[in-house]
């Protein structure tokens, strides 16, 4: 699975894309979020308010709740506030 | 709207494309747009749209110029430090393009206001840096039927949609509210602003340049824009991604709860 990652997501986490294998009990965007938090300090803080983090399956927006299977991409995007 | 003989000279080579041509100069001319914040993505914007020939630029913004302001928010200048931004905003509009009626807001966008100050706009464009503020234009859009072209920067990433959230698509679905898209801020002090952080200044006039061709589209009809779409720029890898995204039953303008 393509992991692909967007503004402070990507500076907390440190790149911009990573392929990862993904354990079989992972079936929504929740799961991933709770999984990927668990992977190391960088990801946990990333998604420290993982609600406001929002999520795209191959490109298009999707909820928390979202089943991912048959996936190929997944992109995490935050809000942002500059100006 | 007819141009004269100067203004057909000066916006020759719109005039000679096919998608804006005589007619869409002409809307432009007639339009009338509201910009909210002279910061990294409005000095671009503004610029764009007087030189573009809009009929008239408002610009909302309490703040003044300051010195660590000048690395991104290029319409303005060393000389104008300590000044109002509204002031030097027209002084610069002014130079660009005298055709340009400009409409200073030296006021703060506020929930009290917001729906009173984009009322005498056909389009709406947000380049504001705070939270609340995009909440509350995004709001007042929608309840007073205006078009938003919206905007937010990072430090090397800038997100751009354009929101039409008073009216469906022409399968009868609504079009997605900015709450669709992001449903809640992060909690206060969670992301740092570009005052703390930092952010890299070019990166403003890329973004805030794509929100004048949303802003010029949204007035002269051409392509296809940015409705349903949220375009991600990242300038650290230089990726520019288009993620779709829809209506939402969850949202608090037109959804179902």
């Amino acid at each position: 699975m393509k992991l692909s990652y967007f503004a402070w997501v990507r500076e907390r986490i440190g790149k911009p894309e990573e392929e990862i294998e993904l354990p079989a009990h992972i079936s929504t965007i929740a799961d991933l979020v709770a999984w990927l938090k668990g992977r190391g300090e960088e990801y946990a803080h990333a998604f420290e308010h993982a609600e406001v983090v929002r999520a795209a399956i191959d490109r298009r927006h999707v909820r928390p709740d979202a089943s991912i299977a048959g996936a190929r991409e997944i992109a995490f995007f935050p809000p942002m506030t500059g100006g | 709207m007819t141009l004269s003989p100067s203004e057909i000279e000066r916006y020759a080579r719109h005039l000679v494309l096919r998608e804006i041509g005589g007619p869409g100069q002409a809307k432009l001319k007639a339009a009338r747009v509201l910009v909210v914040g002279a910061g990294g993505l409005g000095s671009p914007l503004l610029q764009y749209l007087a030189a573009a020939g809009l009929g008239t630029i408002g610009l909302v913004d309490d703040d003044v110029v300051s010195l660590s302001n000048l690395q991104r928010q290029v319409i303005h200048g060393t000389e104008d430090i300590g000044r109002a931004k509204t002031k030097t905003a027209a002084a610069a509009l002014e130079k660009l393009n005298p055709h340009v009626r400009f409409k200073a807001h030296a006021t703060r966008l506020t929930a009290e206001n917001a729906r009173e100050l984009v009322q005498g706009y056909d389009v709406v464009a947000d380049g504001s840096d705070n939270f609340d503020t995009r909440y509350t234009v995004s709001d007042a859009c929608f309840h007073e039927g205006k078009p938003l072209v919206t905007a937010a920067l990072g430090i090397f990433d800038g997100s751009l949609t354009t929101i039409r959230a008073h009216e469906r698509r022409s399968d009868g679905a609504w079009n997605p509210t900015y709450r669709c898209l992001f449903p809640a801020p992060p909690p206060p002090g969670t992301v740092p602003a570009c005052a703390e952080a930092g952010i890299l200044g070019a990166l403003a006039g890329v973004v805030g340049s794509l929100m004048a061709i949303e802003v010029i589209r949204e007035i002269v009809g051409f392509g296809e824009g940015l409705v349903g779409r949220l375009l991600m720029v990242d300038a650290h890898s230089m990726r520019f991604e288009t993620l779709l995204y829809e209506w939402d039953a969850h949202n608090p303008l037109t959804g179902k709860e």
